[in-house]
């Protein structure tokens, strides 16, 4: 059923190959092999037979590649359409809030948001950045770099004031958003981003933190220009991600420079978001070269909120937390 | 009061199942101990007459123990709510231990105070956000790390960002900025095909033909015309250099000069015809480039 679908796209997805008799003796020799060696006590022994074991299958796979080629030359022009490999992108459940871009009323929903104010570029975002209590010198140059990037951001420091109070107080100043971010064992490991007029706010976990300083490139924080950046979101594909793109979206200036070649990117891939932060150069109209600048880390959304932060009788969206076995029963199933 | 030394003669000397014994000090934990320390006294079982302050759910309590309810154990701790404020305390526990030894007296009220200072901090504190601490799920940690490594892995980020750039020069949305002459000349092809489409597509198929074959006709036309100019041109010079023999000398030599200039003209009619269609066709196409740009 699956090939016929793909059948359209010209491409089928792997089965599982036809084996002569000898070749299922073997595969049978293989396996008991394999069963046999977990019974093995003596470690040495136990490695080389698995040695031996995985080259006999590289072997076999190889040989079997080889000569799906051979027919698929041979064949030429009928020869049977290249397998893709299966992939999680590929065998990922089907979510009910996919957006699908030509639904004019799912369109309309996103669109008319709480950052339908951004997007009609009708204010210039302005960003309040701070951190927890007594942040350690990962986050404060974290944060400082933090704000080389967000266009139009201010840094203040943590005074031990409390969510709710700073965010009244980031109203009265006209801010527009407010960044926290949390830090754990001298390290950052949490953002709080909160629209400002009664907008949404997101918690995610940041995890592999690299900062310019940490980059294979020496020297390259002279290479951070003052150029507003372009935003480049990829790969949300629910409701869900929509909500989340425009929210980080919305943290950037609405016009970017483009003179400047400054591309900020988010990567959604299997609810991991990436950011990169690169300068571009177009050497032709098929090639452009990226460098890296700046500070690379992965989001990922803990919760999302109605309005501003109120964890206690907040409305929220959607949370992983709380209903932990239900969200992660499936290995295929993604939200963004 | 006999009791006591004796009491404390057997205790200090030999076991005491409240005595905590550590390389600098004696510590009692008795719950009615005063002070903590294991001491003459401080020990409320070698001591007939004590008392003690305790709190409990931030009320403080009065606990006194006489000589005369030592038979009684179950009623032995007589316990009395003291007042919130410090003061009204402190004069409720003169009040009560008026007569008592100084020790005890002074003990209790440092004790009173000592309870009543560490909750106030309790209720500041309990004002303040603090911070929640999130037990760490092991296996969820390692999970999440591995499964982003490997979705570190499938986004091939670079490759991506890449193309998401190519795709937004060629929706144009830098607009000017790339001037790859390329993409310009691809645009004006581009453009001049759209035209010509347009035209033939408002014709039917028999006007194109009728155009091309037209156009060539004109092209053919305006060679001939050329063509027929310069040969008259040439029978024009022949005739006059015919008149005299000098002037057929200098016509031959003007002949030979004209000749190879005919020959020329000829040779260069002759080579012209092929190069007048190249000439049109890019003379249109330079035209046409130029109008759109």
């Amino acid at each position: 059923m699956e090939n016929e679908e793909n059948a359209e796209n010209g491409e089928v997805l792997v089965k599982p190959p036809t084996l002569s008799a000898s070749d299922r003796l073997a595969a049978k020799k293989r396996f008991r092999t394999q069963r046999r060696l977990s019974t093995m006590k003596n470690k040495v022994l136990r490695n080389a037979q698995w040695a031996t074991l995985k080259k006999e299958k590289r072997k076999v796979k190889k040989e079997g590649q080889k000569q799906r080629k051979k027919e698929a030359e041979a064949l030429g022009d009928k020869a049977p359409p290249k397998q893709i490999p299966r992939t999680i992108e590929n065998t990922r459940e089907a979510d009910i809030t996919t957006v699908d871009h030509d639904d004019e009323e799912v369109t309309f929903d996103i669109t008319h948001d709480e950052y339908e104010s951004y997007f009609s570029k009708t204010y210039v975002p302005k960003i309040l950045i701070t951190s927890s209590d007594n942040p350690h010198s990962k986050t404060i140059h974290f944060i400082r770099e933090l704000t080389k990037i967000f266009p139009s951001s201010e840094c203040q420091w943590r005074k031990r004031s409390s969510v709710k109070k700073m965010i009244q107080s980031a109203k009265e100043k006209n801010y527009t958003d407010v960044v926290v971010i949390n830090e754990d064992r001298r390290v950052p490991n949490g953002m709080l981003v909160s629209h400002l007029p009664d907008g949404p706010t997101a918690y995610f976990k940041i995890s592999n933190v690299k900062l310019t300083k940490d980059m294979k490139y020496k020297n390259i924080i002279k290479e951070f220009t003052t150029h507003r950046p372009e935003v480049i979101l990829n790969n949300f594909q629910t409701r869900l991600g929509q909500a989340v793109s425009r929210m980080l979206a919305s943290l950037f200036h609405y016009d970017p420079q483009f003179k400047g070649r400054r591309a900020v990117t988010f990567h959604n891939q299997r609810d991991y978001i990436f950011f990169r932060h690169h300068r571009y150069e177009f050497k032709s109209q098929k090639r452009a070269a990226l460098r890296e600048l700046g500070p690379r880390f992965t989001l990922r959304l803990k919760w999302l909120q109605k309005g501003t932060f109120d964890t206690i009788e907040g409305d929220y969206e959607w949370i992983i937390a709380g209903k932990r076995h239900e969200m992660e029963t499936s290995r295929r199933r993604f939200f963004l | 009061m006999e009791n006591d030394d004796i009491v404390w003669s057997i205790i200090n000397k030999s076991f005491c199942s409240y005595k905590v014994n550590t390389k600098t000090q004696r510590f009692c934990r008795n719950e009615y101990n005063l002070t903590g320390l294991c001491n003459r006294s401080a020990c409320p079982l070698a001591n007939s007459q004590y008392a003690t302050v305790r709190e409990e759910d931030g009320n403080c309590f009065l606990y006194m123990k006489t000589v005369e309810r030592s038979g009684f154990p179950r009623n032995m701790w007589e316990k009395v709510k003291l007042s919130k404020s410090l003061e009204k305390a402190l004069r409720q526990i003169n009040e009560y231990l008026i007569y008592w030894p100084g020790f005890i007296k002074q003990k209790c009220k440092q004790r009173l105070l000592k309870i009543s200072q560490y909750l106030i901090r309790m209720r500041k504190l309990r004002l303040r956000r603090q911070k929640k601490l999130v037990p760490i799920q092991r296996k969820q940690e390692r999970r999440e790390r591995r499964r982003e490594e490997k979705a570190l892995v499938a986004a091939r980020l670079d490759s991506a960002i890449e193309k998401e750039l190519l795709e937004r020069l060629k929706r144009g949305t830098y607009g000017d900025i790339y001037n790859f002459p390329q993409v310009a000349f691809n645009k004006a092809l581009e453009e001049e095909e759209d035209a010509e489409v347009n035209m033939e597509g408002e014709d039917y198929g028999e006007d194109e033909e009728n155009e091309g074959e037209e156009a060539e006709e004109e092209i053919d036309e305006e060679l001939e015309k050329e063509l027929e100019e310069e040969s008259e041109n040439e029978e024009i010079e022949y005739v006059e250099a015919d008149s005299d023999l000098e002037r057929e000398l200098e016509s031959e030599s003007d002949m030979e000069d004209i000749e190879p200039k005919a020959t020329t003209s000829v040779k260069d009619n002759t080579r012209r015809k092929p190069r007048l269609e190249i000439e049109y066709e890019t003379e249109t196409l330079s035209k046409n480039a130029k109008r759109t740009v």
